[in-house]
């Protein structure tokens, strides 16, 4: 089969991306099965917090998507923002049966109880469904079906993305430098985004006619 | 007086340092095959226990029924601020703390007071094994033998006064050996403290060693306290001062968040933390597909309750 060159490079770099998002839950697993000593001495704990905080990474990189688009100009980075969303939902949902499945095992009053009486997992739960509720909705059949719909419902991935990272911050015993630099982050992301557009609205008001 | 136990203490159930070493290298022979090269190491003490040995009787009736934890459980999964947040930072960064040469000073309410070099202050007092449960307030627990002795022999010694009704604990305070201490995470240096009363009760310890060793840094090297019916954050580590007070001291969790932390941090599963339950916990060393455990009142020692008659525990948590 002979493919064209753009095909090529299309399928390479989503091929790549997969791959990339597939290493540290690849390199977990390997952990989990070749040496779960390397996990420290609470492996429960060590898994859930690692596929929570590849989750927040991932949701930032998909993020980090519109921003690249908005200033090299090139839309081909638009293919992979689906990509990453999906993942950093795949590593939410990973986290979260962790904690359901593995920590608590499924103790249905233990769980009620958290979800009703403790806010931060009432956020990551919360934060969780939203990002399920993207992944359902993002196909490229229901977004042609939902028409502007898709886009409002879409603009979810901003409050999912501070419902994780309070999620992070509020779960910490008391050192708060992680969580931060995560959020400090995510401001410089959404700061990326209005500069463009300030800087447009100054410089070059007549080449968008259109939203973002 | 006799001091009752739940259980009898079984002899059996502690396995052989020769025992589980053989078992700990044949693990590693296995794992160095395996394709563990590219996964990320993450910090490791000696699989072996390390440090001068210091051999003691073990005093049957404080031996917990439970199998004591693994030395690399116990000293690379660490709550000690001075050496960094994060539970392996201590096995990592404790290097920099010199334990020799030590003083501890006695101070406050006392008749003898004074700066005494460790060796003196501890001469005295015959060391003993006690295999000990401890609960951590993040809802984990471990099961530690400790080499030590009673609190309460060294308290009688220094002869407290009748207006000594605290006892506070404080850790040495140098960020250049404790490296943690550069960042404001806590107010240093830390502090804890007991009533006299529970300073004195015959469960409360004073270690020295863990594991028939000495106190590795991590664990809080050359003299920590150990209260097996507390929160571990009430266990002060790498003690310089001890001082007999009128006044409850402020104590380092409760100044920092006393929403969460309160003074007595009695293990209560009928008090739970603000953002987590304490009903359970995660029994450190059983593997992945252990369940959590109950939490007991007192983890289990429920002999201090008597401290405690009439008090609103959930109110003096």
């Amino acid at each position: 089969m002979v493919l064209s060159r753009q095909r090529g490079t299309y399928l390479l770099g989503k091929t790549a991306a997969h791959l990339g998002a597939a290493t540290p839950l690849a390199l977990l697993v390997l952990q989990v099965l070749q040496r779960p000593e390397s996990l420290g001495a609470n492996p429960i704990a060590a898994l859930t917090d690692q596929l929570g905080l590849w989750a927040l990474r991932l949701l930032l990189l998909t993020l980090t998507i519109t921003p690249l688009r908005l200033w090299t100009q090139h839309s081909a980075w638009l293919r992979y923002r689906r990509l990453l969303g999906l993942w950093a939902a795949a590593y939410a949902a990973l986290h979260l049966l962790m904690y359901v499945a593995v920590d608590q095992r499924f103790a249905g009053s233990v769980l009620l109880e958290d979800v009703i009486k403790r806010p931060w997992i009432t956020l990551g739960l919360a934060t969780a469904l939203l990002l399920l509720a993207l992944s359902v909705t993002s196909t490229r059949a229901l977004m042609r079906r939902l028409g502007r719909r898709w886009q409002t419902l879409h603009y979810a991935i901003y409050p999912a993305a501070v419902g994780a990272l309070w999620h992070y911050a509020w779960q910490v015993k008391k050192d708060l430098r992680a969580p931060l630099t995560y959020a400090a982050l995510f401001v410089l992301l959404m700061a990326l985004r209005l500069a463009k557009r300030s800087f447009r609205a100054r410089f070059a008001p007549a080449i968008t006619p259109g939203r973002t | 007086m006799g001091y009752r136990r739940d259980t009898e203490p079984k002899a059996c159930e502690i396995t052989p340092e020769a025992i589980w070493q053989e078992r700990r290298q044949v693990l590693s022979a296995l794992l160095l095959g395996g394709a563990s090269a590219i996964i990320s190491p993450t910090a490791h003490a000696d699989a072996a226990p390390s440090g001068r040995l210091l051999p003691a009787p073990r005093n049957p009736a404080f031996v917990a029924q439970e199998p004591p934890n693994s030395w690399v459980d116990a000293t690379t999964y660490n709550n000690f601020y001075e050496f960094g947040t994060d539970k392996s930072d201590p096995a990592r960064n404790a290097g920099t703390l010199r334990p020799a040469p030590w003083s501890v000073t006695i101070g406050g309410e006392a008749q003898l007071r004074g700066t005494f070099a460790l060796d003196d202050l501890l001469k005295p007092h015959p060391l003993e094994e006690r295999i000990y449960r401890l609960r951590c307030v993040e809802a984990w627990s471990m099961v530690i033998p400790w080499i030590g002795f009673p609190l309460a022999a060294l308290i009688q010694r220094f002869k407290p006064t009748s207006k000594a009704k605290y006892v506070a604990f404080t850790t040495l305070q140098d960020p250049v050996q404790m490296p943690g201490q550069r960042s404001g995470v806590l107010d240093w240096p830390y502090v804890e403290g007991l009533r006299i009363d529970e300073a004195t009760h015959p469960l409360a310890f004073l270690a020295v060693g863990l594991y028939g060793r000495v106190l590795p840094n991590q664990s809080g090297a050359p003299l920590r306290l150990v209260v097996p019916w507390k929160y571990g954050f009430k266990s002060a580590k790498s003690i310089v001062r001890i001082d007999f007070l009128e006044h409850a001291p402020k104590t380092t969790w409760a100044v920092s968040n006393p929403r969460e932390y309160g003074f007595y941090a009695n293990v209560n599963p009928a008090v739970d933390h603000p953002r987590w339950s304490q009903k359970t916990e995660r029994a450190i060393g059983a593997g992945l597909f252990a369940p959590r455990r109950a939490t007991r009142p007192f983890n289990g020692y429920s002999e201090v309750a008597s401290l405690y008659t009439g008090m609103d525990l959930a109110q003096w948590f």
